[in-house]
């Protein structure tokens, strides 16, 4: 039993960051990470050697994640404003041809297995605004639907398109700047 | 004929929802003739992929 606690324990730090990552608050990360210990060491008998340790630890902790991002959606009491699209007008010119062209990337897979790609990956997610990265790990990363990421984030679906639009045309343009042009 | 602004957008919708039957066809049309487009396609299907990884490894 101790020996548990102390493998459940030293996962803590892996935890914290996997859910500073996504949360981007560090109180709401501990928060979720303790919820996650506490209700792991009550649960022992429900890992019983099934699974890698970290890997069921994770899975509680996105259940957690998500609980936290409907609190705080819910906290947030006035109807968000539909979002301004204006700033995708900067990557087009006025015909709707792209202003820099994406590029051909090659075989992206291949840097799957580097530690350091993640890092820039990481690094990109980090650059953008709180509730875009929010709806994005929830698609992405968690797999919700995009009806049930509008109901967390309480917006609607034309919003939360925008959202992941948003992320998904950021990410892209950041990783080819700072990973695959390099 | 679709503007690749448009076809971007619709392309990340495509991710999150079911596309009509003619916003498909328009889209095939378009990513046949365009190279950017197409790229593009072929990132946000990447980034799909590799955000889903996140913290997989063994990093600690």
């Amino acid at each position: 039993m101790n020996d548990f606690r102390s493998q459940v324990e030293g996962q803590r730090p892996y935890l914290l960051r996997y859910a500073s990552l996504q949360l981007r608050d560090r109180q709401a990360a501990e928060d979720a990470v303790q919820d996650t210990l506490v209700a792991a060491l009550a649960g022992e008998a429900g890992f019983a050697g099934r699974s890698n340790l970290r890997t069921w630890l994770t899975g509680i902790l996105k259940h957690k994640i998500i609980d936290t991002i409907r609190r705080s959606a819910r906290e947030a009491t006035l109807l968000p404003p539909e979002p301004d699209t204006a700033e995708f007008d900067a990557l087009f010119d006025a015909s709707g041809h792209w202003a820099a062209m994406p590029a051909d990337w090659g075989n992206p897979d291949a840097t799957l297995g580097q530690k350091q790609f993640f890092a820039a990956l990481e690094e990109c997610l980090g650059r953008l605004p709180k509730k875009t990265s929010d709806a994005f790990m929830l698609r992405e990363h968690l797999g919700l639907e995009t009806g049930e990421i509008c109901k967390e984030l309480g917006v609607t679906p034309t919003h939360c398109w925008v959202l992941l639009y948003r992320a998904r045309m950021a990410l892209r343009e950041c990783l080819e700047t700072n990973w695959f042009r390099k | 004929m679709l503007t690749c602004k448009e076809v971007s957008r619709l392309v990340s919708q495509g991710l999150d929802r079911r596309l009509g039957f003619g916003e498909r066809i328009a889209l095939r049309v378009h990513l046949m003739i365009c190279t950017g487009c197409t790229n593009f396609s072929r990132q946000v299907a990447f980034l799909r992929k590799a955000v889903a990884r996140i913290g997989d490894s063994t990093e600690s």
